[in-house]
């Protein structure tokens, strides 16, 4: 082969890549046939995103009125009225959870970053909040109701505030153990090595440290939590009219937006998509803000 | 900031000025915490160093605490477990295994069957997934692969949003938008096309099988694609590089370099989504007809799991029929639990070593 002249050498080689070029004209159409089909697939995903965003706001903004934010819900047949119970409910129910379901959630989760680093039980816990996270709404809806509102013999806001708060816990967990372990470990040695005290250190130095990426996953939860429609059914139940009571039925936005978008009437579908509309709005500005304050640092704790 | 505030206290309870313990002392202090009392009495040094040595009794108490709220998750999962089993054990007495397989659902005498809801829930679920699966790994490859960087932090963000949309707003979309796209548009055309197959047959009201998997396909692409996103990106660039140097198309690249690696990983992305997909509720309810019938067509009503519930739940009257209900409730949360205990392992095995993710 290598005393063969070079003129010679392209003739083998030709045959060879014949079948060649045409094996690499088939993977490279292939190649380009796949990266369409990734592409379509991204733009058939953001197209619904993009539509359902589209029609909430070229229906809820047309429906949206001062009435809307403060009056109750009108009886059939009458023009007007609005949600503003719902919305006084919502952010009453979603009180309730956040005070419930945010601190234990951030001690469970201060314990698997600071405690339990490679022990069982914290695996084991992990294992379990994240399994928890994925048990259907409409479950915790009915443990709740057979736990509180059985017993209790009627529907209440407080039933409702507990069923969100289990909902968060897992969440809330698994993120705030997430930023504590992007803490350095220097910052907490240099902490015991002054002598803080290990809680000492766990509260002031890492939870602070950790507490804009915190703060965002609790609000991530809160948003998560104020959409769900399903555990409220059968604890907060609604309510057509003002209610401030913890053990008595209240109003909630989704709750409402549900009875309203299975309703027959026109003039409710008009307050169902203004209520979406207001309920997205809510969860998007909570959420941001948050972000924005916490990467100004106006509530990475001082100093 | 807070030590200095601590210090002042400190010196004002203790004798002793604390400049003058030696940088040694509080490490030996540490480690003979016990004997200090016997020399307490001697050295107003040891004395002190014993007394700052008591932050042992606030720590324990703290990480109880802390080790207490860890384990509330546990008892949550237990209590919801024990609970549905108590309130549920009339219809368990009642029918018992048979419950799963019987096609009755008669709330006027009694009989009830969970049959109808299973086929309901285990249809619009394999359909939403057949339809969400391809869509999300084509995002997941387009978002770690092929995308232009300035594209990638929109594409997820947007993505992402279609996840903190709530279910009940998705509903209404279905309600009002999708459902007479699937009367008018989709449902025609399909029977047209695959009206052969038996499988889009009867009348087209809109709701039924069909739509309901269409939304809930929309539902879980999000977290698929998000995981599957993460699972990819955990693939270490070396491997990318080694194929690619052995002359493999971007697309051979993708195919032996990544996917193969992270299969498992993916599996558990789709079983995971394949759990949301069993418990979404409100969306369904509001679109999949509710009746309790299983029928070929994917035009038929159907009626799933999530979806009896909601709609019985508040109007049970009869403590067998609550109890029913709380029994499919019961059937709901241990296959959930079980698809989503399977899906995490899968997960985990992939991405538990994996590097910090670049962007």
């Amino acid at each position: 082969m290598s005393t063969q002249p070079l003129s010679n050498q392209p003739r083998p080689m030709d045959f060879e890549s014949k079948s060649m070029r045409r094996n690499t004209a088939l993977r490279s159409a292939t190649n380009y046939f796949v990266s369409g089909l990734c592409i379509l697939a991204t733009v058939l995903v953001i197209l619904p995103l993009i539509a359902i965003l589209f029609y909430l706001i070229y229906k809820g903004a047309s429906s949206l009125n001062l009435a809307f934010f403060t009056h109750i819900p009108a009886p059939v047949g009458e023009e007007g009225g609005g949600m503003a119970n719902s919305i006084v409910g919502s952010g009453i129910v979603l009180f309730l959870a956040s005070l419930m379901g945010i601190p234990i959630g951030i001690a469970a989760g201060v314990y698997l970053a600071e405690f339990g680093r490679g022990k069982t039980l914290a695996t084991a816990v992990r294992f379990t909040a994240d399994v928890l996270n994925g048990v259907p709404s409409i479950v915790m809806g009915i443990s709740i109701y057979s736990l509180i509102v059985v017993q209790q013999k009627h529907f209440s806001a407080l039933a409702g505030g507990v069923a969100l708060a289990i909902m968060m816990v897992p969440t809330i967990t698994r993120t705030t153990e997430e930023m504590l372990a992007t803490v350095p470990h220097a910052i907490r040695e240099a902490a015991l090595g002054l002598g803080v005290p290990k809680w000492r250190t766990a509260i002031s130095v890492s939870l602070r440290t950790a507490s804009p990426g915190i703060i965002t996953g609790c609000m991530l939860a809160f948003a998560r939590v104020a959409g769900e429609t399903a555990p409220l059914l059968f604890t907060a139940f609604g309510n057509q009219f003002w209610s401030f009571k913890l053990s008595e039925p209240i109003a909630a936005l989704p709750l409402q937006i549900y009875v309203y978008a299975i309703s027959p009437y026109d003039e409710w579908h008009r307050l169902a998509w203004a209520g979406s509309l207001v309920l997205i709005v809510l969860i998007m500005v909570s959420v941001t803000l948050v972000r924005i304050f916490a990467n100004r640092g106006v509530l990475k704790g001082g100093s | 900031m807070s030590s200095t505030r601590m210090t002042p206290e400190r010196e004002s309870s203790s004798p002793l000025p604390v400049p003058s313990p030696l940088p040694q002392l509080p490490v030996a202090s540490a480690a003979d915490a016990t004997p200090a009392p016997v020399g307490a009495a001697l050295s107003p040094i040891r004395d002190f160093l014993s007394k700052r040595g008591s932050g042992t009794v606030a720590d324990n108490s703290f990480a109880t605490v802390m080790l207490l709220c860890a384990c509330s998750i546990f008892a949550i999962v237990l209590f919801i477990f024990v609970i549905l089993v108590v309130h549920s054990r009339l219809s368990l007495i009642q029918f018992g295994w048979k419950f799963f397989t019987r096609q009755a659902w008669d709330p006027v005498s009694g009989d009830f069957g969970a049959l109808p809801f299973i086929y309901g829930t285990l249809a619009t679920s394999l359909l939403a997934l057949c339809m969400a699966v391809p869509l999300a790994l084509g995002v997941a490859i387009f978002l770690t692969e092929l995308c232009p960087r300035v594209l990638r932090a929109p594409i997820s963000f947007l993505t992402e949003l279609l996840a903190a949309i709530p279910s009940v707003v998705y509903g209404l979309w279905a309600v009002f938008v999708l459902v007479p796209l699937m009367r008018d548009l989709i449902g025609p055309f399909l029977y047209k096309i695959l009206g052969w197959t038996g499988f889009f047959e009867g009348t087209n009201f809109g709701v039924g099988l069909l739509t309901a998997s269409m939304i809930l396909a929309i539902m879980i692409l999000p977290i698929i694609s998000s995981l599957t996103r993460d699972i990819m990106n955990a693939v270490p660039n070396s491997q990318r590089e080694a194929v690619l140097a052995l002359g493999a198309t971007r697309w051979e690249m993708i195919r032996i370099g990544v996917l193969r690696n992270s299969r498992i990983g993916i599996v558990g992305a789709i079983m995971l989504g394949l759990g949301r997909a069993l418990g979404e509720t409100m969306a369904v309810t509001m679109v999949i007809g509710n009746h309790p019938d299983i029928s070929k067509s994917l035009f038929a009503p159907g009626y799933t799991l999530a979806s009896v519930i909601a709609n019985e739940f508040s109007e049970a009257t009869g403590d067998l029929y609550l109890s029913a209900l709380i029994e499919i409730g019961l059937a709901l949360f241990l296959v959930t639990i079980v698809v989503n205990a399977i899906a995490r392992l899968m997960v985990w095995a992939v991405t538990r070593n994996a590097p910090a993710r670049v962007n």
